[in-house]
């Protein structure tokens, strides 16, 4: 024999919107937070800065940018020229490893799933014993 | 999940029931096809051209896994809700409430980047014709807005709508392939002078891993549909199949193509390299065509994302995983309206305020985070239901293999993501830790309890 089925209160519209905007403020903080946070390197990286300020940059040509003959036909045809093929060409990721940023993703993904499936086992269970009855009822 | 819902004034309503095998190839292909038109380029520009092909047939092993795992359990969780579904009976509901949040922001983020690359193409041409600085932002609304409308007045017409342009799109692809003629190499494709090996080194191979899922992410997002075919039994798998054997032939032309026409460095970074790859062979009505291609592709694919996404809102709200709100089917065009209205300022915001490979990254996430769940998910109901105590429509070879497998690769795109984009990892997990709590301690007591198992098998072993 299932068990007394639960009654969940029912819920008001006030409470309705607060969780409708609750989940809208915090999907937007999850979108924007990376965009914040390289607005702020951006700002804070001397280096960055200083290039900013440096003027025009020197001409280069498609042999300085290790372009051969075929490659550089295929940029003028795209429409840039070497000064714009160097912008794009310098953009390098950095993969250098951040041990302790690593380690704090790696946390982070172990605490998610543990907390997610902890207590994803302990709601079964609840769904189970009101579905079949509790486990000594058979 | 039933197929009768509720009413927002209580009356039951059930969604109509109107798709066939064609609609599911164009559900699925569209929402993936744009993949071959943008974004899968990215990881040209995270390892090479080299490491890009690589990734393809890496996150292809991965996408393997997905299909030998989802087939079984989405053939035996006969309940529509895909994922969701899934969830709710061989996890919990806190599972559930993430897996639909996964489906909803991966979709949500990929409607955002389709609507940003259509402006963007709108811009490019118009810089091409004269008239340089076009503000790209107006076609973007333009796209989320019309596509929410078309979404709101009915699933029938909004997806034959996308078979349609599906189609074309994809003879796009073919058209480009079989006129630049790659089976003469030398001649407009060359692969030898554009080639340059592997820029990062090995360490970018990996780090191509994130983008490498660019290539197929999204398929199993046909089984949302379940509820609207007249035969899910039939057109789920039908459409499934014939959906990633369409893609994977699609991804092939596409890196081969593209990277024997520009170099890596500009191919990393374009937001509508097929496109590109006809304004470099020169040829005014390829060009054309692929201008209508990329548009269709995007339109496409953030048309079924719409209804992806919403109908997982939809769901969460029905199941009151969310505000009971959101759980109404429209009277007259049933359809799940308020979920579609909802979602679009957050597809707006992604689209206006996020670079492209931000937002694709949120939706790589989202559906990596999915997959991580199906290799435990399929391991646990092997257990708590072992062979012979239900029927299944299938059951994979070489279990617990393609779990172990699919595991370990997840962990490798989780590591290729950690490489140049760490701050949108941390910042999604913090998002669904957030919003696990919130769910845990909160939204759950809004939740009847055995709603959540509907499906007519025996009680759990050991529960």
């Amino acid at each position: 024999m299932a068990r007394q089925p639960y009654q969940p209160p029912r819920q008001g519209v006030p409470g309705m919107i607060i969780d409708s905007l609750l989940m809208l403020v915090l999907v937007f903080f999850a979108l924007m937070a990376p965009a914040w946070i390289a607005e702020w390197r951006a700002a804070h990286e001397p280096a960055a800065e200083a290039a900013a300020t440096d003027g025009a940059a020197p001409a280069v040509t498609w042999e300085e940018l290790g372009q051969n003959p075929t490659m550089q036909s295929a940029w003028e045809k795209l429409g840039k020229d070497p000064a714009a093929a160097k912008e794009i060409i310098d953009h390098r990721f950095d993969y250098t490893i951040d041990i302790v940023k690593l380690l704090f993703v790696a946390a982070l993904i172990v605490f998610y799933f543990w907390f997610m499936l902890s207590s994803s086992a302990r709601e079964y269970r609840e769904v189970i014993a009101e579905r079949f009855g509790d486990k000594d009822q058979g | 999940m039933t197929t009768t819902t509720a009413g927002a004034g209580g009356e039951r309503i059930n969604l109509l029931k109107v798709l066939g095998p064609a609609h599911i190839w164009g559900l699925g292909v569209g929402i993936v096809l744009v993949g071959e038109y943008m974004g899968w380029n990215f990881s040209v520009g995270k390892g090479g051209a080299l490491a890009s092909l690589i990734a393809c047939w890496v996150i292809g092993l991965l996408y393997t896994c997905v299909a030998m795992i989802d087939s079984e359990v989405t053939s035996t969780v006969a309940a529509a809700g895909g994922q969701y579904a899934q969830a709710k009976h061989i996890i919990g509901p806190l599972m559930a409430f993430n897996v639909a949040l996964y489906l909803v922001m991966a979709y949500t983020m990929l409607e955002a980047g389709n609507a940003f690359v259509a402006g963007d193409l709108m811009k490019t041409v118009a810089g091409q014709l004269g008239h340089e600085n076009l503000d790209s932002r107006p076609f973007t609304l333009l796209v989320i807005a019309f596509l929410a409308w078309l979404n709101y007045r009915g699933v029938f017409m909004t997806l034959t709508f996308n078979f349609i342009i599906t189609a074309i799109a994809f003879v796009a692809v073919i058209t480009l392939f079989i006129i630049t003629g790659p089976w003469l190499p030398g001649v407009a494709v060359t692969h030898k002078e554009f080639l340059t090996g592997l820029p990062y080194g090995w360490i970018g191979v990996v780090a191509a891993l994130q983008f490498g899922m660019w290539y197929y992410l999204g398929i199993e997002g046909t089984c949302q549909a379940a509820e609207e075919c007249r035969s899910a039994g039939r057109s789920i798998p039908l459409g499934t199949i014939t959906g990633m054997v369409t893609l994977i032939i699609a991804a092939s032309l596409t890196w081969y193509v593209a990277a024997g026409l520009m170099p890596w460095e500009y191919l990393g970074q374009a937001y509508t390299p097929l496109y590109d790859a006809a304004t470099i062979f020169g040829n005014k009505p390829l060009q054309a065509f692929l201008f209508v291609g990329t548009l269709f592709s995007t339109l496409a694919s953030a048309n079924g994302c719409i209804n992806d996404a919403s109908r997982a809102w939809f769901s969460m709200g029905r199941d009151r995983y969310m505000p009971q709100w959101f759980g109404a089917v429209h009277p007259r065009y049933r359809t799940p309206f308020r979920a579609i209205v909802f979602l679009i300022p957050i597809a707006v915001v992604a689209a206006y305020k996020l670079p492209l490979d931000g937002v694709i990254t949120f939706s790589i996430l989202s559906g990596l985070l999915g997959y991580t769940f199906m290799s435990f998910n399929v391991w646990r109901f092997r257990k708590l239901w072992p062979l012979g105590t239900i029927k299944r429509g299938y059951i994979h070879p070489f279990h617990p293999l393609p779990a172990i497998v699919l595991f370990i690769l997840c962990i490798a795109v989780y590591f290729a993501t950690f490489l140049g984009y760490a701050d949108y990892l941390i910042s999604i997990l913090v998002f669904f830790i957030f919003a696990s709590f919130w769910f845990a301690w909160h939204r759950y007591k809004y939740v009847r309890r055995g709603d959540q198992f509907t499906m007519p098998w025996p009680r759990p072993k050991g529960l």
